[in-house]
């Protein structure tokens, strides 16, 4: 299932936006304000995980006002990697939504926290979180002596 | 201070911290001396061996070779294998190995790969002689390559 390329800087910029509404979801939480800010982050996650990134209005933004005003990407990446965390930060904003609805407030801003410092990051230095931390969930749920897939280097160079 | 300005505090000294962290040490290769095989290994066991009980083929460089461990989630994967093949065909005697570390977990564990990508360099005979977490620069390849 090839995807098409996506410009790395849409990433960057859609991460500068969440973080942005992360912060003043932080700083207005569990008012009224803050509660809608953090579902219609929840929605733009969902939006991401669903139809892709390169699919959300945020994107729609950076193509249309950004993109034009700087020099064309270096490189391209992978859609896939960043749309898996997109799904890792949809499930921070939930468990933040359900913390500040259900009065725990402090599990809220925990979690929205955590969506936040990945967001930061992102946006900062390109770093990936849910990604890093998605190898070190497989390496911590297999058992010790899993059955292995047959081996195959995925590509050798000579 | 309310709560939340606490935790939005905390995450950007978090963020703060880790990122320069990150930027100092990503794509560095650090040598070791003392050989890091898998935790409990046997003396005669390499990081070949490692690789070879676990089920992957590696095909050794004359010189050296460049084990790239790569995951599905992993951006700068990509960009990693770009480098590492184009130093395995500008160096004679150097080959580059690519691993789907989710599908060898058990040579992720005794070799400790925490991230992807990571790149051991091994010497002729399959020993580890140094690794980098992080995209590699180019030079910074040939550089720790020139130290093998």
């Amino acid at each position: 299932m090839p995807s098409p390329q996506i410009d790395p800087r849409g990433q960057r910029f859609a991460a500068a936006v969440t973080s942005v509404v992360l912060v003043a979801v932080l700083l207005t939480a569990p008012g009224p304000l803050g509660i809608a800010l953090l579902a219609a982050q929840a929605a733009l996650f969902a939006t991401a995980v669903a139809r892709g990134v390169q699919r959300t209005p945020v994107a729609a933004v950076f193509r249309a006002a950004v993109r034009p005003r700087l020099a064309p990407p270096a490189h391209l990446e992978d859609p896939e990697p960043p749309r898996f965390a997109q799904g890792v930060g949809l499930v921070f904003a939930l468990v933040a939504l359900a913390g500040f609805l259900s009065g725990a407030t402090a599990l809220g801003h925990v979690a929205t926290g955590v969506a936040l410092v990945a967001a930061l990051l992102n946006a900062t230095i390109g770093l990936c979180l849910g990604c890093e931390v998605y190898l070190l969930g497989r390496r911590a749920l297999a058992s010790p002596h899993s059955p292995q897939i047959p081996a195959t280097p995925t590509r050798s160079t000579r | 201070m309310t709560t939340g300005q606490w935790v939005l505090l905390v995450c950007v000294l978090l963020v703060v911290g880790f990122a320069m962290y990150r930027v100092a040490t990503d794509g560095q290769f650090r040598g070791n001396r003392r050989r890091r095989v898998g935790a409990g290994t046997t003396s005669g066991e390499t990081a070949a061996t490692v690789l070879t009980s676990a089920g992957v083929a590696v095909p050794l460089g004359e010189r050296a070779t460049l084990v790239q461990f790569s995951s599905a989630f992993c951006a700068p994967c990509r960009a990693t294998r770009r480098v590492l093949g184009e130093v395995a065909e500008l160096v004679p005697g150097v080959t580059h190995v690519e691993i789907d570390a989710e599908h060898h977990l058990d040579a992720v564990r005794s070799l400790r790969v925490l991230r992807t990508p990571t790149t051991l360099i091994l010497d002729a005979e399959g020993r580890e002689v140094s690794r980098a977490s992080g995209q590699p620069q180019r030079d910074q390849v040939l550089v720790a390559l020139d130290r093998t």
